[in-house]
């Protein structure tokens, strides 16, 4: 298990070892579907994506997933309420149109979501901005201001405050440096990505 | 010795045809009977039944899906989807094909001959649904022992009954793969196919229907019709690449009436060739099926409501150049699917080629479709 689980990126290797075993899950962004076939094969859940780029689609309908090309910000609201155990959005919440919409229909259609996301206030990022003055080109986000498809910078901090504004619950929370796990001490500081499981 | 004996089954194999006695009830409140199917099969029925696939086809296609048609000698039409290594397999399915009911090659349809009075039926066939159709090819599969299929599989009108099947059939499919389809025709789609029944019915040698008498058919409306359908089936870019508006074996314009034009040229080719091979009065049928099709409309307006019952896997796959049906479409019947929790897949293509894409050279189709069937047997 462990082998296929580490071949997944860091975010999805937490959101894969937190998932209950035969669970219903729909992955919104879900890409060539790595993670949705990694949880059918190690946890048998009941898998299902929806992605928005027509090869990454195939390639994930060919590995026999159940996948749907289509778009988070505006085909959510054609899932019923309450049909999966987890709504999952990884890397995707920055590309999306209004990220907190987005947020509230995964809580309305699954019970529980998890979100992650690379955090922009990450040290290396401010110092770029702070002494380059130019926006942070780094490994995790090596696109430039103009080729990025994160339309919606967020730091770890604004995630909380939006959680907090609108009244989720944060049941656990992860933060990655790298491929390792890293404290919720200063975070916002030092963790790349954060991974968040919500509640409504 | 089970495989050998199956092997040897008159039942199955190419070119195959049965009466069987019906009564099939139709949409209309009519009854027919009998019921008179073509079709083919190839390969070999698993021990336990479990890999049949039945391919519907189109509105002027037939049950050649794999082999050679025997009046104009052209290879089967999905040769590409449909052979040894390709994703739908002899070596792995069953496979069946069979004609539509109404249409004209073999099963019955208005040039079948009327019981009642020993007569073609012509326009006295009863009128029919894709539903209907449906129910055809379960009696057929009765008729053939499979009580469950692995997949049902169809483009456009092929697709429409391919989406049908689970809903009037929901514990005897497991796959349902919809390609270049919808869920009903829409306007648009009804005005070009009443353009192409007029066309016939306009044509003097129509004469109501009742041209089997002498065999003198109204080609040159089935011809018209078909010139129109045609256009419907190809995208303006494609046309254009294909012909853009180069003359046809000629240096200057005529200023005249004759074919100047390459694609008018090519429009009258279709046109004659198709005739030689179709009935006009099934292409009044067929076409009119199609246009009765509204799977909401038959569950009370609400599309998801079909598929409540079914636990059917759905892969859906529409073409970007698509205009007949286009993608907007398969996006309505996803959303159902999804509304209804059914396991769904859908994906938009891209293809120069328009809605004939899914019969033409479509590689990632084909890719897309082995991975679904192929996750049917995890």
């Amino acid at each position: 298990m462990s082998d296929q689980g580490s071949a997944l990126r860091p975010d999805l290797g937490v959101i894969a070892r937190n998932i209950a075993t035969g669970a219903r899950v729909l992955d919104v962004g879900c890409g060539d579907g790595s993670l949705l076939a990694a949880l059918r094969d190690l946890k048998g859940v009941d898998a299902r994506g929806l992605e928005l780029n027509a090869e990454n689609v195939a390639a994930a309908v060919a590995r026999g997933l159940s996948v749907v090309q289509g778009d988070a910000d505006t085909d959510l609201a054609y899932y019923p309420g309450g049909s999966f155990d987890y709504a999952i959005l990884s890397q995707t919440l920055q590309t999306t149109r209004r990220p907190d919409q987005v947020v509230e229909a995964l809580l309305r259609i699954g019970a529980r979501a998890f979100v992650s996301f690379p955090n922009f206030a990450h040290w290396r990022g401010r110092m770029a901005l702070l002494f380059g003055g130019r926006m942070p080109v780094t490994r995790l986000l090596p696109e430039r201001w103009y080729d990025t498809p994160n339309i919606h910078h967020l730091t770890i901090d604004d995630f909380r405050a939006l959680v907090k504004e609108r009244g989720w619950h944060i049941e656990n929370q992860w933060f990655l440096k790298g491929d390792r796990e890293t404290g919720d001490a200063n975070a916002n500081l030092f963790a790349e990505h954060a991974v968040f499981l919500l509640k409504a | 010795m089970a495989r050998a004996a199956r092997d040897m089954d008159q039942r199955f194999g190419t070119g195959r045809r049965v009466v069987l006695d019906g009564p099939l009830r139709l949409d209309s409140g009519a009854a027919l009977s009998p019921v008179e199917i073509a079709y083919e099969t190839y390969g070999s029925l698993a021990e336990d039944g479990s890999n049949a696939i039945l391919i519907c086809h189109a509105l002027t296609g037939d049950q050649y899906v794999a082999s050679t048609h025997p009046v104009t000698g052209k290879p089967g039409w999905w040769t590409r989807l449909v052979g040894q290594g390709l994703p739908i397999d002899p070596a792995r399915h069953f496979i069946i094909c069979a004609n539509v009911l109404g249409s004209c090659m073999g099963t019955s349809g208005p040039a079948s001959i009327d019981p009642a009075t020993a007569e073609p039926y012509a326009m006295h066939f009863p009128v029919i649904t894709i539903a209907d159709m449906v129910r055809a090819q379960a009696l057929l599969l009765d008729h053939l022992g499979i009580e469950r299929l692995f997949a049902v599989i169809g483009g456009s009108m092929g697709g429409m009954q391919a989406l049908t099947w689970p809903t009037i059939f929901p514990t005897r499919v497991e796959a349902a793969i919809v390609i270049a389809s919808t869920a009903r025709h829409s306007a648009q789609n009804i005005a070009f196919h009443e353009v192409g029944r007029q066309a016939i019915m306009a044509d003097p040698k129509w004469r109501g229907g009742a041209y089997y008498v002498d065999g003198d058919a109204p080609a040159a409306g089935l011809a018209v019709a078909r010139m129109a359908a045609h256009i419907t089936y190809l995208s303006e870019a494609g046309l254009t690449e294909k012909f853009g508006r180069r003359l046809q074996q000629r240096d200057a314009k005529t200023f005249g009436f004759d074919a100047d034009f390459q694609v008018e040229s090519y429009l009258r080719h279709q046109g004659i060739s198709f005739v030689e091979r179709f009935d006009a009065n099934s292409y009044l049928y067929i076409t009119r099926a199609m246009d009765y099709y509204d799977i909401a409309d038959d569950h009370g307006g609400a599309l998801a409501a079909a598929f409540a019952a079914t636990r059917a896997r759905f892969c859906l796959v529409s073409f970007d150049t698509d205009w007949l049906y286009p993608t907007a479409e398969s996006r309505i019947i996803v959303h159902a699917l999804n509304a209804a929790g059914r396991e769904a897949s859908f994906v938009e293509l891209k293809s120069p080629f328009g809605h004939d894409s899914f019969l033409l050279d479509a590689p990632e189709m084909n890719r897309v479709i082995d991975g679904f069937l192929r996750a049917g047997r995890r």
